[in-house]
């Protein structure tokens, strides 16, 4: 199960971002990470720990080392996608349609 | 505005201070004054945004290089109380050409008094955008959608 803000809050940082985006493409452990990233290992165990508990990642051991991988689980992400989507597709909609009351003057 | 979720859909609703007939002109022919520019899967910038009022017509993307895309079909077209249009897009942003694999979106709009209208849309089967849902592992690896996020993020997800 998603956190709506957790995902968002997950996905802001820009290293964050690019864990996870490489992730999306191939399941990988932390030194792998590392090395294609200028980060430090501790650092993306940081990252990913905060993707994880914002339920985008998830992990399994792998003999000693732990894969992580974009846990694709359920329909939660598109929708929430989708939601936040439309969410501030409208606000910009009522920005544009609302007409200001002349009562209020 | 509230959200709420279910199984396969998405429904958000919003109430507009402005008379029926505005905020579905508006909402249709005016689509290029409130969609977010930077949400488009052209090569080039976006240059305007047609809807084309009628069934059968499309919502159709213009870039500044003359290019167009055609991303989604008008299913209903009710002034001013309803409109549907497919969403023929896949989750790699790309344009999706099988209409078993697009989405649906519906938008109702309801007098609330003289001045205002609820407007609400409905974005249903989006099962059909997956074979299962993992091609939403690649749909959040592409930049769009993470600049999206990540762009929202930084506003705050306040829900208007």
């Amino acid at each position: 199960m998603t956190n709506h803000g957790a995902v968002l809050t997950a996905l802001a940082d820009p290293t964050r971002r690019a864990i996870f985006e490489r992730l999306a493409s191939s399941p990988s452990a932390v030194g792998d990470l590392a090395r294609q990233l200028p980060v430090s290992r501790p650092a993306v165990s940081q990252h990913l720990k905060v993707l994880k508990s914002a339920g985008l990642v998830t992990d399994h051991a792998d003999g000693t080392r732990r894969i992580y991988s974009v846990d694709s689980a359920g329909v939660g992400a598109i929708r929430d996608y989708f939601e936040q989507f439309w969410q501030q597709s409208l606000a910009r909609f009522k920005a544009a349609a609302s007409q200001p009351t002349r009562e209020d003057t | 505005m509230t959200t709420q979720v279910q199984e396969t859909s998405v429904t958000t609703q919003t109430v507009v201070d402005a008379p029926i007939d505005h905020a579905f002109r508006v909402f249709t022919d005016g689509i290029g004054s409130w969609w977010d520019p930077g949400h488009h899967i052209l090569e080039a910038e976006l240059a305007e945004m047609v809807f084309e009022p009628r069934v059968g017509g499309h919502i159709i993307d213009r870039g500044t290089d003359g290019s167009e895309c055609r991303w989604a079909r008008v299913l209903a077209y009710d002034p001013p109380s309803r409109v549907c249009f497919s969403w023929d897009i896949n989750l790699r942003w790309q344009l999706e050409t099988d209409p078993a694999k697009t989405s649906e979106i519906e938008v109702t709009f309801t007098e609330d008094g003289p001045q205002r209208t609820r407007v609400v849309l409905t974005h249903s089967h989006l099962d059909r955008h997956g074979e299962g849902w993992e091609a939403m592992r690649d749909a959040v690896g592409s930049g769009w959608t993470l600049d999206r996020f990540a762009e929202v993020a930084a506003r705050g997800t306040r829900d208007g």
